[in-house]
């Protein structure tokens, strides 16, 4: 086996073996799946919990209709509201609800009124002022007169069809823009996390082998060089083995948390909002459209070129990591410093990407998924809007050829820096090291 | 036969001449020492003769052969700051180091067992290296420098942070390495060390090499005709004659000759005197003073 081999097969087998990152690799997943099963239990634990409900409706807006719900049970009572409260324990409500009459049937405004020793839980109040709402306005339409149909007809629901100007031309959906904004959103963000998490290992293990002096050692063997691409690869194949079990391991825990525990993994929230319910069809119809818009993404085109972004962005800035690392003395904390020049460009580009998913082909996001520092995290977060081939092509070429460029350049500032002990260096200084001959 | 020689080597970083014009040679099978005040250039040296880094100017040749990237798995270096990984397994550590320097699976586990065993530390090989002491590193680190059985062994200040123990141990090893015909340069600044192990010796100073040869040669090269006599009864008046007494004591004095002067006419002249002498010894310089007068003089100069 060549030098090279041994030093990736050494940093990917050391990193892989060792018990923190089988434990962070393994636990992230779990604790994700936990999470939701938090989430879950304490969504379903509210509405665990009956209540009984009366109400005083004494102008018969509801017409004595109110359907009960889940664990809320309704009903019309015509006692009194004092001789309720007074014996509130003894008929065991848990609330009393008040409809006063309205009296004037053009007011807009109108006041419901909750008795309870206890406050009504989100749902609860969200519940009860829909359907307060819906029955007050069946009775004004009856007090109006209002013919019903021609009433819904007013309401003229608008949905806006993308439309190529081509005949031959993709026909997106109307949710096309908006799957592909999440998908790149993804995107972007695991490149963003990527590039810092293995960049940041890159550097912290090149400073610790200096500090260590292992160095010193290592290179009468092999060339710096050789260290250090072994190195960057070494981590690189931890990152994508960590992020391919994540990739398996989430979405398969949170299915089987699905199936164990019987509840959505993304509980939805009884939102305060005042609009009507949804209607069920709607939501299936909605799920089977980002079903379709997912499987129509080209993801044969989509994934390897994230692949590729994902190499290149990773090669490109853990070599500039292992060059700052290789420049850092024992202490992290003075060294800090040298690392700004690299972590800007990267929250740029993380910036850069959210402009980039609402204006895919703005000159910002065009120019940014060109421009090698910013294009691995901003060219994956527009590839599913489908841009131009050529700019994918110029951008891959320009990546490529800066990765490349990069490591070559960090090379020669790492093999100046690990031999060089006990001196505050500047980035200047970083600069003349990359002319020093061998 | 040199197994190691150097021409007139140059090396600079940006305004700082390292190593300046530097020339000596090597001989197959000796124990050279490389010698210097700190800074004098010596790791420099080291890292010109390890391809660490490479010389602006000059040549160095290994066993008459110009110095290049397959050289490394001939040397064995242990450099004066050592480090070993940590976390590593002290067997998988030498597995990996001794792969590097071109040994295959088997040879590199062949070797490690021998020497494993020789240090008697066969239950280490799933030890981790963070578990063993500073002393026990040490002794990993002597067998990670000669697992590949280097024709060169350069070996920088050896015994810094040794106990005597370990010191006499890795002395003992660094003696068979040399019976069995291993090169070995020694590069130190603790004179002491290098009059017992070193044949030759090389002095650098400022980037240049001031000194150069055997070591018994250059004492000769210095000595100031001292000499120390032991004995008992009275001294000769006469004695100021033959020679200027630089030291006196009741029964040991210290003698400078003339040059040319013959010792042997002393001894028989104090026999004769009925005086009985119980030492009669050539005060040689040690390398110590050579040392200094040498940096100090060539220090002065500039």
């Amino acid at each position: 086996m060549n030098k090279l081999g041994l030093i990736i097969k050494r940093e990917y087998l050391t990193r892989v073996t060792r018990r923190s990152f089988i434990l962070a690799t393994l636990l992230t997943p779990l604790a994700f799946a936990l999470f939701f099963v938090i989430v879950g239990v304490i969504f379903s634990y509210e509405s665990d919990d009956s209540k009984r409900i009366a109400i005083i409706d004494e102008g018969n807006m509801l017409e004595k209709k109110m359907r009960d719900e889940n664990n809320l049970f309704f009903k019309f009572v015509d006692t009194e509201l004092d001789i309720l409260k007074k014996n509130f324990d003894d008929f065991d409500y848990d609330g009393i609800l008040v409809i006063p009459p309205i009296k004037d049937i053009m007011t807009k405004d109108h006041t419901v009124y909750y008795y309870s020793d206890k406050q009504p839980t989100l749902d609860v109040e969200t519940l009860i002022r829909s359907r307060v709402r819906n029955s007050i306005r069946n009775y004004k339409i009856d007090q109006l007169e209002l013919q019903r149909d021609q009433l819904e007809a007013i309401n003229t629901k608008i949905s806006l069809e993308p439309e190529p100007i081509n005949e031959s031309g993709e026909d997106a959906s109307k949710i096309t823009g908006a799957i592909a904004a999440v998908i790149g959103g993804v995107m972007g963000m695991i490149m963003y996390m990527t590039v810092f998490i293995y960049g940041m290992m890159v550097m912290r293990s090149v400073m610790e082998e200096k500090t260590n002096r292992i160095v010193e050692v290592m290179i009468s063997s092999v060339k710096p060089f050789q260290l250090m691409l072994g190195k960057i690869i070494g981590v690189g194949a931890v990152g994508l083995t960590q992020v391919a079990i994540w990739a398996i391991l989430i979405p398969s825990i949170g299915f089987l948390v699905q199936i164990i525990f019987g509840f959505n993994s993304s509980p939805n929230m009884p939102l305060p909002t005042e609009g009507a319910e949804i209607n069920p069809d709607d939501a299936q119809a909605m799920a089977a459209m980002v079903l379709a818009e997912l499987q129509s993404q080209d993801w044969l085109m989509i994934l390897p070129l994230f692949i590729l972004y994902f190499l290149g962005g990773y090669f490109l800035y853990s070599s500039l990591f292992a060059a700052v690392g290789s420049a850092m003395g024992d202490d992290l904390g003075e060294g800090q410093a040298l690392t700004i020049p690299i972590t800007i460009p990267v929250i740029l580009a993380f910036y850069i990407m959210f402009v980039a998913i609402q204006a895919p082909n703005s000159s910002l996001a065009v120019f940014s998924s060109i421009f090698p520092l910013f294009s691995p995290i901003v060219m994956p977060a527009r590839l599913a809007f489908g841009p131009p081939i050529w700019e994918v092509l110029l951008s891959v070429a320009v990546l490529i050829g800066t990765s490349i460029f990069f490591v070559w350049l960090s090379g020669r500032i790492y093999r100046v820096g690990i031999l060089m002990y006990g001196k505050k260096v500047s980035i200047k200084e970083l600069g003349k090291w990359m002319f020093y001959k061998d | 036969m040199n197994i190691l020689q150097l021409e007139n080597v140059q090396k600079a970083y940006e305004k700082h001449i390292a190593v300046n014009d530097v020339s000596f040679n090597v001989p197959k099978g000796s124990i050279f020492g490389l010698l210097g005040p700190n800074g004098a250039g010596k790791t420099s040296l080291i890292r010109i003769i390890t391809t660490i880094t490479r010389a602006d100017v000059g040549q160095v040749y290994l066993d008459g052969e110009k110095l290049n990237s397959r050289h490394p798995e001939q040397i064995g270096y242990m450099p004066e700051e050592r480090g070993l990984y940590k976390k590593m397994k002290v067997g998988d550590h030498l597995m990996y180091l001794a792969q590097l320097k071109g040994l295959s699976k088997i040879k590199a586990k062949e070797e490690i067992t021998y020497w494993f065993k020789k240090f008697d530390i066969e239950d280490w090989w799933d030890k981790k290296v963070e578990e063993l002491s500073k002393g026990m590193q040490q002794k990993i680190q002597f067998i990670a420098t000669v697992i590949h059985r280097p024709k060169l062994l350069i070996l920088d200040e050896p015994f810094s942070g040794l106990d005597p123990i370990n010191t006499n141990l890795i002395k003992d090893e660094i003696d068979e390495l040399h019976q069995n015909g291993t090169s070995i340069i020694f590069s130190t600044h603790r004179m002491e060390q290098v009059e017992e192990i070193c044949e030759h010796i090389v002095l650098i100073n400022q980037g240049k090499n001031i000194l150069e040869g055997k070591v018994k040669d250059i004492k000769n090269q210095y000595k100031k005709n001292l000499f120390q006599i032991d004995f008992e009864g009275n001294l000769p008046n006469d004695i100021h004659s033959f020679a200027t007494v630089k030291d006196q004591k009741k029964n040991a004095i210290v003698l400078q000759l003339q040059e040319g002067q013959d010792s042997n006419k002393i001894l028989r002249h104090l026999l004769d005197k009925g005086i009985i002498i119980h030492a009669f010894n050539e005060i040689l310089p040690s390398l110590n003073e050579i040392f200094i007068r040498q940096v100090e003089e060539q220090n002065n100069q500039i």
